[in-house]
């Protein structure tokens, strides 16, 4: 018998026996009659607005916590001005991203030398970008988060090797939660995933040394998110 | 007394009399504690949030032969290698075939507490792999050459100052005994690992089984960075780990970051769902998942505490012990220390070699109160008391026992033994209180005994009446 | 009402006063006390050792005395928890289960009586000090006990309640105390700590146990807090 064979059936021969339900030994529950819904998670998990400002104020207020830089823009104009007034800061000479409708035109706009990854890469060149700039699928209120996948990000490495990660999104991918950024990855990918779908919240970080923390300890030290 | 709880107690005599040491780790509890009430206050129902979660994992674990299947097949779909692995010694082994094979000579691996329980580092080293452990926590334990002294938080029990000397030591790099620069240092020196490496090595939070992805947690990005560089990845993960569907992560990830770091989500939790797939950009070209069992269908196999296969590893248990706080992580000499450890490792690695931790615990019940996913930890416990004593009864304390049901059920035999005994013993249990010829000496080294009253509470019913 | 008091091997030998306080607010409400003469103990000492045929010896004989009684009232939260939690437990799938789940039902803390059953929390007490409260583990985990000490300590005239910043173990923990003395030593300096941080005079508590090991350390190392069991309190005028 393989491994599997023999794991497998172990793991049916120890389920026989039933085990007690959980939280049975303060007051009995009955079986869950199913899995929880969405609207079971959303009942629990902290609470979002309803209305569009009070989500921005939330991603707003979470991305200020998590050190992540948050700009709400009016439009494409302000969308260029504010990456120039990065590039101007920071001395980009080029940058690093991908092809997509949003990423073209900033990348136009900018004017610098492109590494594009989608067409696969050398990782080394990447590495001295200074910057990758990405799509992304969805912002998370709740959590201050970017959701973004190897399909819709320009692959794995371009939102974590470069040390600042700038994500571009259309105010339309605010999203109030996670059982909606969930719901949403599966009916965009539902057929056919991405070998990798990552939320990303925030810089960097760590606290491993006497639980201070500290941003960029492998990826970004900086995280960028202009939404127009 | 096992090696095991010889070792055990001496450190935990050690390190409880050790201020410095209590001092450290409740300063550095604290700060987690403030953040973790906060993140959970958000919750609109916390407890109904644990209720749900750990219905989740009931089902998950219930059904773990329905769900394994699914995740597997689901993995193969998209062209993942997935191994299975009955004992540690057959996942060393595949990983290390693995590594020959793709003729790797540097590794770089992100935190992952399975690997630390099948002793994987020490396997590939000796197999003449160049490992390098990339959490930053990790890293700086590895160049210490020892465990991680918390599932969460690795390093917790260092101060800047131990973690200067070895950056001094081991990289000759630390300009100064900043986090901040301590960081950086580490930063350089494993973004060249990264982009050397042949192959990366993770664990995994949560395997889902509807879609048949690995879920990552993470707050560094060397995870990350682990699944993008390597040509090929591989990812540890015990065959618990499974939820059904990927909307319970949902629910999962914030519980998780919010008990085990004070943080409403980790940093980056990230789906794996196979190696790069045509038109994506980059990953790795092959991607391999080792199952492992090492004893867990055994633990499964206990319907009494199955549900302690229900743990997400998040540390909660951890820092709400008092005997935890105490004693400290190195203390158990287990891969899992604390409550989580206290009651499972007994049961993976040997009743009566391990059964001490399972004694060493008030029974205050704290960690139950603290997981997510409601395991009973503190029945736990004394469950795994009543297994160890069953199988193997200690003769002294059997007759103890024994001899105490007829002094405890009969009033005259209590009175008179126990009651006007003990006033006789007191009057000489003066001259060696406190010393070692004291009968009580365990309390009395460094307690009071309160004197026996004048007049029992018995003796004055009965006067009274 | 007739109420069986149940009282525990260390409050008969070391804190009588405990129990007398309990009998005198008991007949003061009016109701009729009982006091069976045996066992002296619940069991759980081999119960938590592990060795649960022991404990049942002891256990059952506790059982049929209390077999017939209206409602039992434990003079200490963690006996409580064990006849009230445990027994079930402990003699599922033995012919007593039955009546360890009817008796278990009938089984209260002193607190827990006075407030949820019996709906009184002012007895006219006093006790003109300042205090802080130690939740016994078993009574706040497993007995689920949190809020009617304070209410009939909010009744009290003249008490001043300070919560202490964390609600910790003491490090009693029965046999605990004795097999790894030091880790429950350090246990109960942490309790000691938390508790003079409120300046507080006295540790109030439902359980003579914690508090025995609370005043053990603070005797030893002569810190400036004492220690009351909350009946002592409320039968004060
Ligand atoms: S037992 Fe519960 S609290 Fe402890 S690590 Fe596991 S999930 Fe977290």
């Amino acid at each position: 018998m393989s491994e599997r064979e023999n794991i497998l059936a172990r793991v049916k021969e120890a389920l026989t026996v039933a085990a007690p339900l959980p939280g049975s030994h303060h007051g009995a529950h009955a079986e869950p009659a199913s899995l929880p819904t969405q609207e079971d998670h959303r009942r629990v998990l902290p609470l979002v607005g309803e209305s569009f400002e009070e989500r921005v104020a939330l991603f707003a207020k979470n991305s200020d916590e998590l050190r992540s830089d948050f700009k709400l823009l009016i439009d494409q104009s302000e969308l260029v001005a504010a990456l120039n007034k990065l590039r101007a800061a920071e001395g980009w000479t080029r940058v690093a991203s991908h092809k997509g409708s949003l990423t073209d035109a900033a990348c136009q706009a900018l004017g610098l030398p492109v590494l594009l990854t989608d067409a696969g890469f050398d990782k080394t060149e990447l590495e001295k970008c200074p910057v990758g700039i990405s799509e992304c699928d969805a912002l998370v209120a709740q959590t201050g988060s970017v959701l973004v996948t190897s399909r819709s990000a320009g692959g794995r490495a371009l939102s974590v090797l470069p040390p600042h990660h700038v994500v571009l999104a259309r105010r339309g991918q605010l999203v109030p939660g996670l059982p909606e950024a969930f719901a949403l990855v599966k009916q965009k990918y539902g057929a056919d995933y991405p070998s990798m779908i990552s939320f990303i919240t925030g810089p960097s970080r760590t606290g491993d040394i006497e639980r201070i923390l500290v941003l960029g300890a492998h990826g970004p030290k900086k995280l960028t998110i202009l939404c127009f | 007394m096992s090696t095991a709880a010889v070792a055990f107690k001496k450190d935990a005599v050690r390190l409880s009399a050790d201020l410095r040491h209590r001092a450290l780790i409740q300063g550095a509890l604290s700060k987690y504690e403030l953040k973790r009430d906060e993140k959970q206050a958000l919750f609109q129902d916390w407890q109904g949030a644990r209720q749900l979660a750990a219905e989740t994992k009931w089902e998950a674990v219930n059904h773990l032969d329905t769900y394994l299947d699914q995740f597997v097949r689901g993995l193969e779909a998209r062209g993942t290698k997935v191994h299975w692995a009955s004992t540690a010694q057959q996942a060393r082994d595949i990983m290390v075939g693995i590594c020959r094979e793709k003729s790797a000579r540097s590794i770089v691996k992100s935190k992952a507490m399975t690997a630390e329980e099948i002793h994987l580092n020490e396997a590939l080293e000796h197999a003449g792999f160049d490992v390098v452990e990339s959490d930053l926590g990790e890293f700086i334990v590895q160049l210490r050459e020892e465990a991680p002294y918390h599932i969460v938080f690795p390093a917790m029990h260092l101060t800047r100052g131990e973690i200067k000397d070895v950056f001094e030591r081991k990289l000759h790099d630390a300009p100064s005994d900043s986090p901040e620069e301590l960081t950086m240092v580490a930063r350089r020196v494993l973004r060249q690992k990264y982009v050397q490496a042949d192959v990366g090595i993770t664990g995994a939070n949560f395997a889902v089984a509807e879609t048949g992805m690995v879920s990552v947690t993470e707050n560094e990005g060397n995870a990350r960075l682990t699944a993008a560089l390597p040509k090929t990845m591989i990812t540890l993960l015990g065959i618990e780990k499974i939820v059904p569907r990927l909307e319970d992560l949902a629910l999962f990830l914030p519980m998780l970051a919010t008990v085990g770091a004070g943080q409403l989500i980790s940093g980056y939790n990230t789906m794996y769902g196979g190696p790069r797939q045509p038109g994506e950009a980059d990953g790795p070209e092959e991607f391999h998942v080792v199952l492992l069992d090492n004893n867990r269908t055994a633990i499964l196999a206990d319907a009494e505490q199955r549900d302690s296969l229900h743990c997400i590893r998040c540390g909660a248990c951890l820092n709400v012990c008092p005997i935890y706080r105490n004693v400290g992580g190195h203390t158990y000499g287990t891969t899992y220390p604390g409550p989580i450890g206290s009651v499972i490792t007994p049961n993976l690695r040997g009743l009566q070699e391990w059964k001490h931790l399972s004694y060493s615990s008030s029974l205050c019940g704290a960690c139950t109160e603290a997981c997510p996913v409601k395991i009973d930890l503190a029945h736990h416990l004394l469950q795994n008391r009543r297994n160890a004593s069953r199988q193997k009864p200690s003769f002294l304390q059997r007759m103890a026992f024994k001899l105490f049901a007829p002094l405890a059920t009969k009033p005259w035999l209590w009175s008179l033994l126990v009651t006007k005994g003990g006033r006789f013993g007191q009057i000489f249990h003066g001259l060696v209180k406190g010393t070692r010829l004291d009968p009580a000496y365990v309390w009395t080294k460094t307690r009071d005994l309160p004197p026996i009253a004048r007049q029992s509470f018995k003796e004055w019913w009965k006067e009274r009446k | 009402m007739t109420v069986t008091l149940f009282i525990p091997c260390f409050v008969d030998l070391l804190y009588p006063q405990v129990g007398i306080a309990m009998v005198k607010i008991l007949e003061k409400l009016g109701h009729k006390v009982e006091c069976p003469d045996s066992p002296a103990c619940c069991g759980q000492p081999a119960f938590n050792t592990g060795y649960w045929d022991e404990s049942r010896d002891v256990a059952v004989k506790l059982l049929e005395q209390l077999k017939d009684a209206e409602v039992v009232v434990i003079a200490s939260g963690s006996c409580g928890a064990m006849m009230k939690v445990f027994y079930p437990d402990l003699f599922a799938g033995t012919p007593h289960h039955a009546l360890a789940r009817q008796v278990s039902g009938r089984c209260f803390e002193f607190s827990q009586f006075l407030v949820d059953q019996l709906g009184v929390t002012d007895l006219g007490a006093q006790f003109p000090h300042r205090v802080t409260f130690h939740d016994g583990c078993h009574s706040l985990r497993e007995m689920r006990i949190h809020a009617a000490p304070r209410r009939l300590m909010q009744r009290v005239q003249g008490l001043e309640l300070i919560e202490m910043k964390q609600t910790v173990c003491c490090g009693f923990g029965g046999t605990f105390s004795a097999k790894f003395p030091m880790i429950s030593t350090a246990m109960g300096e942490v309790k000691c700590g938390l508790a003079l941080d409120t300046s507080a005079e006295y540790v109030v508590s439902c359980d003579s146990s914690c508090l025995m090991h609370i005043q053990g350390l603070i005797d030893r190392q002569k810190k400036p807090l004492k220690t009351i069991h909350l009946a002592e309190i409320l039968a004060q005028s």
